[in-house]
């Protein structure tokens, strides 16, 4: 079995997310260094605020203020933090119910130790030294000995209330393409396409995903093809992508290589991109220490046709 | 709803902490073979199909869709998915074969959890304005969930070691799972309370199940395993709201699917976390007298989006094989318990 390739693989979005009335008065609130509940119809109060009752489904939108100390109603030792978590030292993952409040908010508790921690004990928060109106604006919540704060008795009105969020998330992979795809990426790196053929139909597939998606059963026989091919189709890209190097127009086709039953995609180079046809007969060309073809050009042969290639468009 | 279901074949991987030499569709498609030749179907002959993954777990953008290669979907199939476990796609299987419009269902659903770090990528489930900004991930407020048990006097940590040392020396015998052995030392703290022995192991797998209808089910199986009831019921998302000691949607989900009506000899329970084996044997009045987790349960392997339909897999290969009359199958999703289904599996009278 050939290595297995691996490479490292980032999934990173700022996700937008707009917010209705009650958690932007909630988020708007941090960012005042206050914290806002919200009432239901059977007069429990909810922090954090939510805009739906969780048992009747009762829109709700009766704001009510917080205390900023309250207790600890379950808590976890977490000795490793992870990224993005709020403390980088070691600290406790704690519900609290902040005082005034029915039910409890989950942050990160800064304590010495897990011997300083336990249900029941008496917190309040550590506000944030920079606040935008966010979760993260608790920077944490610490022991604190002595009785339960005051709220100011703010109504929920605030001036500039935020109307959303931006909420970054990345996640870290290490992609392996699996036994088909390292063939192929394989064979590649030799200037080579291989592609493989299923067993029960026979069609070759490139690139090959180890299944024939018709038949579900594995391909294995590899089988050369290329390395010239025909244009099946093609569009012409009008608008430059990011950071990507091309001048537009281009011309992006899908190309199917001799001996393939399957057509692949790639540009076309080395030719005007409105004198690109059906039928065009075209070569891979390769570049220095490439793992791949950088683009396809015109082989010099007469146009393929159309009956040669009518069944792989 | 006169019209009896049966699960009549399942398969799985065998789960292993990284199939990085196989793409997903790779790892798939044996188990599918395998539980298609169970019942001498082709995939030609099955009425509907549908599968349970998530792209998140291995980063990449539609594999439900390249895993659908290993089924063989041409001429065009009927085909559903569900971003779910493949617990929750067998119950939309189910509900497709109730409405007589098909006699018989492939349920599939795979996780390739080495790609990436799922403690981490769980954290995107989560409320995206309270809670995932902080990134609290799977571990944490599965602990969070042990302490309150703890507080409550439901359970200890020598109780919490109990269960995982008992689900690895069931896995002894279970040719599929991937951590096994009674003797396996309870480890480290990963987060306070719970230990490396209280969660379950990191890794990649898959399976597969095949439904029938009536006289269908009984021509492909000896002894097929009768659904009698399935239901899966929710729990508010905000983790301060509910009461973590308790499972009161997987209770009502078992009442729902019938569970109380007759005793069960054996339950298949998905909880990944040891404090959650606590919390749905109290929830579901689940007696000493119940076999749990004979496949040693999540806790031996846990392919997340698979682990729930291998609950109900194992459930009813106990009963194909008489070793069971009447079992109950859990499934769960969601951080502590949020989510739960069950069904109710009966064999034929011997
Ligand atoms: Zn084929």
């Amino acid at each position: 079995m050939p290595e297995v390739l691996r490479a490292p693989l980032v999934v990173e979005f700022p996700f937008t997310r707009s917010l209705g009335p009650v958690q932007s008065a909630f988020l708007t609130g941090l960012r005042e260094r206050v914290v806002l509940g919200v009432r239901t119809g059977d007069g429990r109060t909810l922090v954090p605020p939510v805009e739906y009752d969780p048992v009747t489904a009762e829109e709700i939108r009766d704001l009510v203020e917080v205390a900023p100390t309250g207790t600890v109603t379950t808590w976890a030792w977490n000795h490793e933090p992870r990224r993005g978590q709020p403390l980088d030292t070691p600290f406790a993952w704690a519900l609290v119910r902040l005082d005034g409040a029915d039910t409890a908010l989950l942050h990160a508790l800064d304590a010495p130790g897990p011997a300083a921690v336990r249900t029941g004990m008496r917190v309040r928060i550590r506000w944030a030294a920079e606040r935008t109106g966010a979760i993260t604006d608790i920077a944490c919540f610490e022991p604190y000995e002595g009785g339960a704060g005051q709220p100011t008795g703010h109504t929920g009105a605030f001036d500039e209330p935020l109307s959303g969020i931006v909420a970054p998330a990345r996640l870290d992979y290490t992609y392996s393409p699996g036994r088909a795809q390292s063939a192929y990426i394989h064979a590649l790196s030799e200037q080579r396409t291989v592609g493989e053929r299923c067993p029960s139909c026979r069609k070759v597939y490139v690139p090959p995903r180890g299944a024939c998606p018709t038949c579900g059963v594995a391909t294995a026989e590899q089988v050369e093809v290329g390395p010239r091919g025909t244009v099946t189709t093609f569009c012409i890209v009008n608008i430059k992508a990011k950071n990507l190097d091309i001048e537009v127009p281009y011309v992006y086709a899908h190309i199917a290589l001799d001996g393939a039953d399957l057509a692949l995609h790639a540009r076309i180079g080395g030719v005007p991109y409105d004198q690109v046809r059906m039928g065009l007969r075209v070569e891979p060309v390769w570049t220095e220490g490439a793992r791949y073809p950088d683009h396809y050009r015109p082989a010099g042969e007469p146009d393929a046709d159309y009956d040669t290639y009518k069944e792989l468009l | 709803m006169n019209r009896e279901i049966a699960v009549v074949a399942f398969a799985q991987t065998d789960h292993r902490r990284s199939t990085e030499e196989s793409s997903e569709v790779e790892m798939v498609m044996p188990v599918l073979h395998e539980v298609l030749a169970q019942t001498g179907l082709r995939a030609a002959d099955i009425g509907f199909t549908c599968s349970g993954s998530s792209d998140y777990l291995a980063g990449r953008a539609f594999s439900f869709t390249l895993a659908l290669d290993g089924v063989g979907a041409w001429p065009p199939i009927s085909e559903s998915h569900v971003e779910m476990d493949g617990a929750w796609a067998l119950y939309e299987a189910w509900t497709k074969l109730l409405t007589g419009d098909a006699d018989t269902a492939l349920v599939y659903s795979y996780g390739k959890c080495s790609p990436g770090s799922v403690r981490d990528v769980l954290t995107r489930q989560l409320d995206p304005y309270y809670v995932a900004p902080l990134w609290p991930d799977s571990i944490a407020l599965a602990a969070l969930q042990a302490q309150a048990l703890i507080d409550a006097g439901h359970t200890d940590e020598p109780a919490l070691a109990a269960v995982g040392a008992r689900s690895r020396a069931d896995a002894e015998a279970n040719p599929h799972a991937q951590v096994k052995g009674g003797s396996i030392p309870q480890g480290d703290y990963v987060v306070r309370p719970l230990r490396t022995g209280d969660c379950p192991p990191v890794g990649d797998g898959a399976a597969a199940v095949i439904l029938a209808a009536g006289e269908r089910a009984r021509e492909l199986c000896e002894r097929p395993a009768w659904i009698r009831g399935i239901d899966h019921r929710i729990e508010a998302h905000g983790l301060g709201v509910r009461d973590l000691t308790d499972s009161p949607s997987a209770r009502l989900a078992a009442d729902k699917a019938g569970a109380f009506e007759r005793p069960v000899d054996t339950a298949e329970l998905h909880a990944p976390f040891t404090a959650q084996e606590v919390i749905l044997r109290r929830a579901l009045g689940l007696g000493d007298d119940v076999r749990v987790n004979p496949s040693g349960g999540a806790l031996a392997a846990n392919p997340v989006m698979a682990a729930g339909l291998i609950r109900i897999g194992e459930a009813a290969a106990r009963i194909h094989r008489g070793a069971s009359d009447r079992a109950l199958a859990h499934a769960t999703s969601g951080p502590c318990l949020q989510q739960n289904l069950v069904a109710v599996l009966e064999g034929d009278p011997r």
